[in-house]
């Protein structure tokens, strides 16, 4: 385990620390680290050693090296956006946060590649790409704040999935540190690589691996024209049928998003979409690409809401009918947070097929926890985002909420799902780890680690349980340790 | 409608447990093979007793509506096509089938994709979940048959191109797509500077573009997609309309072209798609919108190594030339390290294809 420095240690690795980054580098204050003690999974914090700010590489590589050499764990954090807990400081590590190195180094509109630091920011890519026509696809809800260093760390999704792919679709290279230090190239510029595929392991690893220093993600062209169908539906299994439908069709949609009653109502009362309030579930499909193809497949989309029973059917004729659309679905996390005083956010994967079924069993366990529950689905990958609301100062329903939400990851893998589409692990998931994975199964992924990470001071504590570390972890009780 | 044999079907895994816990206990490596179609390509020639899983087939699960199939590793590409077209559905990555003997587990060991590979991914794309058995004889389960999963590390899309030397691969999870509505191919006359300055730019237009080669000089862009699509951007681009235009993709992805025939050492260059032309070479064929460059010839691997790392990407020797030696561009110390303590991690006793990727692997 990790052990921690002697006061004499301890006092010389902040000092170093200090004489690499400058006093306005590094945070040693508690007070003034509180804006660090957690990621946007507010119910895990703590705080570290220290939290530096490099704003080089080559500090970013100093501060590994000393931390290397002092044994002292390091967890990086971009802009603190994740859902998982993933960038929880260690108490007895330093805290990483590259989100000083912000650039954007190099846009090649011909080859269609940009070239950035790990802090910059997921839409500023797009931004800074549009005036070539050009933009990059991953388009997770924090957009506007989330990093691309943290999207790779997390393999981030959105709502363009399906057609678009994963973060790991659409990047081709990256720099990175080892935990001693040592800088390599992983991925290239043509679209594979000789040997293991590192770019492959490395996205979704979750800052366990190594420190991501310098991205090269790709760029697609901005579609001609994006359309919006959206269509109310008397059953959350109409929908789901509806959902089939369009796969079912060839139709490959851009976006295909379904909000269950709770979830559309908090959405249309906060944004004013124009949902239909009466219906049980409704759909937004996107189609995009050229004009031609948007129009045939718009109109095949709202033909086949309707043969399918839609109760209510809109289609956007212009930018901003499609943004109001969207604007409901964009704002449902916010808006749900309005009913309650907190909500917990979950992320299970299951086989689209299967959304009625487990949105029904869902239903069933809000009642015997008697908490409410609004659901947002995206229906195009089976990505279920379950939102329970509860009171964070009551402790018996922080309780509730988080066997709540434990429940339904195992219900996801019961379904042949899995504990997580886009958010990762982190902490909060670490215990489903075993319902998702065999001993051997979590050997084989610590073996990784190992040869990566030897002395497991990378983020550790989480993404992977680390079982010959921890004889006990599976007789451990059910309750994590936070304050 | 050609009538396909599903009886062949079995799960043959226990028998690879079996014949690996053997290899184990001899210290004795094996050869992965199953249709035999890529023994001399891609990989260093390295001989060991025979792992035959060529048995070990069938397709496990097909959810047309989920775009998932589930097969065994040793299912011929051209059963799951087949199944596949009985719902008008591809596989994205367009891959080789190599006379019908090419299977599901080699492409994905060998990391193969076809021309569709820029706009619809690769087979390591395509990848949801894996089963596969470590070097310590254990059958695991990686990924799923979901399109989204981060849970734990990627070790599916890991597999792709690691030539069978961390896992044999037993069965495979794939996302699979709808059979574009229409296709159509454009033919220009252009030399090869001009033709990569050509298919790149029209990669940056949101038209529907599958498929951008050169060979003997002409530019070929293949369209697919809505036919309304398809149909206005074939006005739009000008050029010739090709006739039976699905031959030139079909000889370009089984490798049948001319182009590809005889003894001549056949080196594959992944590099920069807009990457200048080197004049000094001889034959030369262009795929993947640039990213993927063919080349003939007697060269010392050396020089072709400096090319393609000046073009930000790397060669391989993938058929023919002296197999003996290295195949594959040279890896940096730190690299090299890091991917034989992987190696270690999966197989740490050496059996699982040793050699074929690098010597030092």
């Amino acid at each position: 385990m990790i052990e921690q420095l002697s006061t004499a240690a301890r006092a010389d690795l902040m000092q170093r620390l200090r004489h690499c980054l400058g006093d306005d580098g590094i945070i040693e204050e508690s007070e003034s680290q509180r804006p660090f003690e957690c990621d946007a999974l507010i119910l895990y914090c703590d705080l570290p050693l220290a939290v530096v700010l490099p704003a080089t590489v080559a500090q970013v590589q100093q501060v590994l090296r000393i931390c290397h050499q002092y044994a002292v764990p390091v967890v990086a954090r971009g802009a603190g956006t994740g859902l998982c807990a993933g960038a929880m400081p260690h108490p007895d590590g330093v805290l990483l946060v590259l989100s000083k190195l912000d650039r954007i180094l190099d846009i090649d509109p011909l080859a269609r590649t940009a070239r950035v630091q790990p802090g910059v920011s997921n839409l500023a890519i797009s931004e800074a790409a549009t005036c070539h026509g050009l933009y990059y696809a991953p388009d997770p809800s924090s957009q506007i704040a989330c990093t691309i260093g943290g999207n790779v760390a997390e393999n981030s999704g959105g709502v363009h999935c399906l057609k678009y792919g994963l973060t790991v679709h659409n990047i081709l290279s990256l720099n990175i540190l080892t935990v001693a230090g040592d800088a390599l190239t992983i991925g290239s510029l043509g679209l594979d690589s000789p040997g293991y595929d590192l770019l492959a392991l490395f996205t979704g690893s979750e800052g366990l691996l190594g420190i991501v220093t310098e991205i090269t993600v790709r760029l697609l062209p901005s579609p001609e024209l994006a359309q919006v169908v959206m269509a109310g539906f008397a059953s959350v299994s109409a929908a789901g049928d509806a959902v089939g439908a369009v796969i079912a069709a060839g139709i490959i949609p851009a976006g295909l998003e379904m909000m269950d009653s709770l979830a559309l109502q908090a959405a249309e009362d906060f944004a004013h979409a124009g949902y239909p309030r009466d219906a049980a579930a409704i759909l937004l499909c996107e189609v995009d690409g050229s004009r031609e193809e948007v129009a045939q497949h718009a109109a095949q989309v709202a033909h086949l809401f309707d043969s399918m029973g839609a109760t209510s059917l809109a289609m956007s004729q212009d930018e901003a009918q499609r943004a109001l659309l969207w604007k409901g679905r964009k704002s449902a996390f916010p808006a749900v947070g309005r009913l309650a005083p907190d909500y917990y956010c979950m992320d299970g994967t299951i086989p689209r097929g299967q959304v009625s079924y487990v949105l029904n069993e869902i239903y069933r366990l809000a009642g015997h926890y008697g908490l409410r529950v609004a659901n947002v689905f995206h229906a195009g990958d089976g990505n279920l985002h379950p939102l329970i609301l509860f009171d964070a100062s009551d402790p018996q329903e922080v309780h509730k909420a988080e066997q709540f939400g434990a429940k339904i990851l195992e219900l996801s893998v019961r379904v042949g799902g899995c504990i997580t589409g886009e958010h990762g692990v982190g902490v909060e998931k670490l215990r489903q780890m075993a319902s998702q994975f065999s001993t051997e199964e979590l050997l084989q992924l610590e073996d990784i680690k190992h040869a990566f990470d030897p002395a497991l001071n990378l983020n550790p504590g989480k993404g992977v349980p680390i079982l010959k570390r921890c004889q006990e972890y599976r007789a451990l009780p059910a309750r994590h340790q936070h304050d | 409608m050609i009538e396909h044999d599903y009886s062949t079907a079995a799960d043959r895994s226990e028998h690879i447990i079996a014949a690996l816990r053997r290899a184990r206990d001899n210290r004795r490596p094996v050869t992965i093979s199953a249709g035999g179609s890529k023994r001399h390509l891609a990989g260093r020639d390295c001989e060991y007793e025979l792992l035959d899983v060529s048995e070990h087939r069938g397709i496990v699960d097909y959810q047309p509506q989920e775009l998932v199939i589930t097969a065994r590793a040793g299912t011929p590409l051209s059963e799951l096509n087949a199944r596949l077209q009985e719902q008008q559905q591809i596989l994205p990555f367009e891959p080789p089938q190599f006379g019908g003997r090419a299977t599901l587990g080699g492409t994905l060991a060998c990391n193969l994709s076809g021309p569709a590979r820029p706009w619809r991914g690769s087979i390591r794309d395509t990848v949801l979940g894996v089963q596969l058995i470590n070097g310590k004889c254990e059958r695991l389960n990686f990924g799923g048959r979901v399109m989204k999963n981060v849970a734990g590390y990627d070790v599916s899309r890991l597999q792709a191109g690691a030539l069978g030397t961390l896992g044999v691969v037993c069965e495979v999870s794939l996302k699979v797509l709808p059979r574009p509505e229409k296709t159509l191919t454009l033919c220009y006359a252009m030399r090869a500077p001009d033709a990569i300055q050509s298919m790149n730019r029209r990669a940056g237009e949101p038209k529907p573009l599958s498929g951008a080669c050169w060979l003997d000089n002409h530019l070929y862009l293949r369209l697919s997609g809505a036919a309304s699509a398809v149909d206005s951007t074939a006005a739009q681009w000008g050029g010739d309309i090709l006739a039976a235009d699905t031959r030139i993709w079909e000889e370009l992805r089984d490798m049948t072209l001319p182009f590809f025939s005889g003894e001549a050492p056949l080196w594959r260059f992944s590099i920069k798609p807009s990457a200048p032309v080197k004049p000094d070479f001889g034959p030369t064929l262009i795929d993947w919108c640039g990213a993927q460059r063919w080349v003939r010839g007697d060269y010392a691997r050396a020089a072709l190594e400096q090319v393609a790392a000046s073009a930000g990407g790397h060669v391989t020797l993938f058929r023919g030339g002296d197999r003996s030696t290295e195949v594959r561009s040279p890896l940096s110390a730190t690299e090299q390290a890091l991917q034989q303590r992987l190696k270690h991690a999966f197989d740490p006793d050496g059996i699982l294809n040793p050699g074929r990727l690098y010597s030092w692997l």
